[in-house]
């Protein structure tokens, strides 16, 4: 017994303290975020505030901060990105995942340079394209640059899900008296949803979190929710960004909660470029 | 009831020089179960997508009742593909999985349930439909990939490598039941194979198809007895072939003069026979009897195969293993080659 018992307790106490030390690391640097929100004045060498106060929380819902209306764009602006990279994803992702073609290694990389390159290279270039083509300082701009950092981990999945994806069931729901359109909406759909949502997921997410593409793109009149929590946090207003960074996290935990049993590994969603 | 005519059909993939298929031309009748047999890469899957709508042929037609049907969507066809690794959809339960094509040509609800479970007691598995496909064993999914495409009444049903992926007790089992539902309904039925023997169990006609050419198009027992060439032969299991000369009565070679059937080809050819054909021992038999050598001796189970010298040339026989008992290597013995048996190929 003893002899099986303490490989077990090892793991089981390895399995603890890399947990503890995980989750330390991530929820820890949130607490003081948490604390300034409510905090009235907060100073060195104290431990927590002395006094409390709900005025930055106050502040941040009232119709002059901006702050929901900013949250609602930045949904709009994220939302529209996911959409169109799936859009443009789950195709680009079936030819890469599936097909052989020449120029597939050319493609595959332009697709994962934006990934490579720092992105305020690619911001200052696509920037003077932008001017040219009347897209900057506008939503729809700043919509379309997000798509350069979220094409290619929706792509990447998506090619990841088509890779271990047999077309043979479109061609016997086709063979069956299925339209071309039922095939994907009954056959080819169900197959890839996983793909979709964690694509989705990491485009959402990705989209979420760009500061300097809608900084330069968006010119400063797209004000988007880390544009503004940048603009308190350089204002040395420490109790609004507080509140305002709790606001920015609150989706990404949502959707993680959501999603999480699709990232687990098993809906073979994250493969990456499969059979390259 | 549906006639297929296959019309001078070619297949050449983008990228390739030598055709898949090249130049197929059969006469399918109605409610008639044909093979079309050959090694893998040989064509026959590519004819069955072309059949289906699944792939656009080079050139030549598929004529259904005699009207053109390459224009039709797949989908409109009347034709249903089986495929070899059954293919049901792992999100749906059986049921759903066999309800699908009445599904998609907008049936009523009550309907398909009702037609469902009617195919359900058909393929004998009628208490099955709740269950998920990855639920149940290979011959199960068969048979609830052989419903699915009962259902919709196809004009024509097409069977990729049917029998490949069951144990053998299965096989049998399938065979039956695909030969009775298929002769009880009457659909003319198309189904590919590379195993010979799965061709000549289940098929009215079969269409041998040897590198993207046919052979023979003919009723199973002709394969083996009338076959037109050595490639055919072989790929039935012939081993036998001797190269002399025929005068229409009497074949001359190093076996010396053997007397043939009526109707045998005239002219420089090549003899074939049966190796199971042989006959063993001085008493059996009267015609064509030779003097023969046995160079080896392997116990196969059900037959004992025998190398047999004669003359300057080997043959090879399968007899009953009691006929083999008492022989050893290096024996002398008399063998005989029925004049039925044999045949001439041209050279």
């Amino acid at each position: 017994m003893s002899y099986q018992a303490r490989p077990t307790l090892f793991a089981n106490s390895f399995r603890f303290i890399t947990g503890a030390v995980l989750i330390t690391w991530l929820i820890l640097p949130l607490v003081p975020l948490a604390i300034w929100s409510f905090a009235k004045g907060w100073f060195f060498p104290d431990l927590l505030p002395q006094r409390w106060s709900m005025r930055a929380w106050e502040y941040t819902f009232s119709d002059t901060a901006g702050v929901i209306d900013s949250l609602g764009l930045t949904i709009g602006i994220s939302l529209a990105a996911t959409f169109l990279s799936v859009l443009v994803g789950v195709p680009a992702g079936r030819a890469l995942g599936m097909y052989k073609f020449k120029g597939k290694g050319a493609i595959e990389l332009l697709i994962l340079a934006p990934t490579i390159v720092p992105g305020i290279a690619v911001a200052l270039g696509i920037h003077s394209v932008f001017i040219g083509m009347g897209l900057t300082n506008s939503v729809q701009g700043v919509i379309l640059v997000h798509l350069i950092p979220t094409l290619p981990y929706m792509t990447l999945v998506m090619s990841g899900i088509f890779s271990n994806y047999d077309a043979a069931f479109e061609d016997q729901a086709r063979s069956l008296g299925a339209s071309a359109v039922k095939t994907f909406w009954y056959v080819t759909l169900p197959a890839i949803l996983p793909g979709i949502i964690v694509g989705g997921l990491f485009a959402f997410l990705v989209s979420w979190s760009q500061y300097i593409l809608t900084l330069l793109i968006g010119g400063g009149r797209v004000v988007t929710l880390p544009l503004l929590l940048f603009n308190f946090a350089s204002a040395g207003r420490s109790d609004i960004t507080g509140a305002i960074g709790i606001i920015y996290i609150i989706p990404g935990i949502i959707i993680l909660t959501l999603t999480a049993r699709h990232l687990s590994g098993r809906s073979g969603a994250v493969g990456g470029f499969g059979r390259v | 009831m549906t006639t297929v005519n296959i019309d001078h059909l070619t297949k050449v993939y983008p990228g390739q020089t030598e055709p898949s298929l090249d130049d197929l031309s059969l006469e399918i009748r109605s409610g008639e179960l044909t093979a079309l047999l050959g090694p893998s890469g040989c064509g026959k899957t590519t004819t069955m997508k072309m059949i289906a709508g699944l792939l656009v042929p080079t050139a030549g037609d598929v004529l259904f009742d005699g009207r053109s049907i390459l224009h039709e969507k797949p989908e409109h066809r009347g034709v249903v593909m089986v495929f070899q690794n059954y293919l049901l959809f792992p999100y749906m339960s059986v049921a759903d999985n066999i309800g699908f094509g009445l599904k998609m040509r907008k049936i009523d609800k009550t309907e398909i349930d009702r037609r469902v479970s009617e195919m359900l007691e058909l393929v004998k598995l009628p208490d099955l439909g709740k269950r998920r496909p990855s639920e149940l064993s290979g011959g199960q999914q068969q048979r609830v990939a052989l419903a699915r495409a009962l259902i919709v009444q196809p004009n024509v049903l097409l069977l990729d490598e049917p029998l490949s992926n069951l144990d053998a007790h299965l096989r049998f089992e399938m065979r039956d039941l695909i030969r009775s539902l298929q002769q009880e309904i009457g659909i003319t039925t198309i189904f590919v194979t590379h195993d010979q023997e799965e061709a000549v169990v289940l098929a009215d006609k079969v269409a041998l198809i040897l590198d993207g050419r046919l052979k023979q198009f003919d009723v199973p027992e002709m394969f083996y007895q009338r076959p037109v060439d050595e490639a055919t032969t072989r790929f039935f299991g012939g081993q036998n072939f001797v190269q002399g000369t025929s005068d229409g009565v009497v074949f001359d070679s190093v076996l010396g003069k053997l007397k043939l059937p009526e109707g045998a080809y005239k002219g420089k050819g090549v003899l074939t026979f049966r190796p199971e054909n042989i006959r063993l021992g001085s008493n059996v038999g009267s015609e064509n009897k030779l003097s023969a050598k046995i160079s080896e001796r392997i116990y196969l189970g059900t037959h004992t195969r025998l190398k047999l010298q004669i003359a300057d040339t080997e043959i090879t026989a399968l007899v009953n293993p009691e006929a083999a008992n008492g022989l050893s290597v290096g024996d002398t013995i008399t063998a005989s080659l029925p004049i039925a048996a044999l045949w001439v190929l041209s050279a």
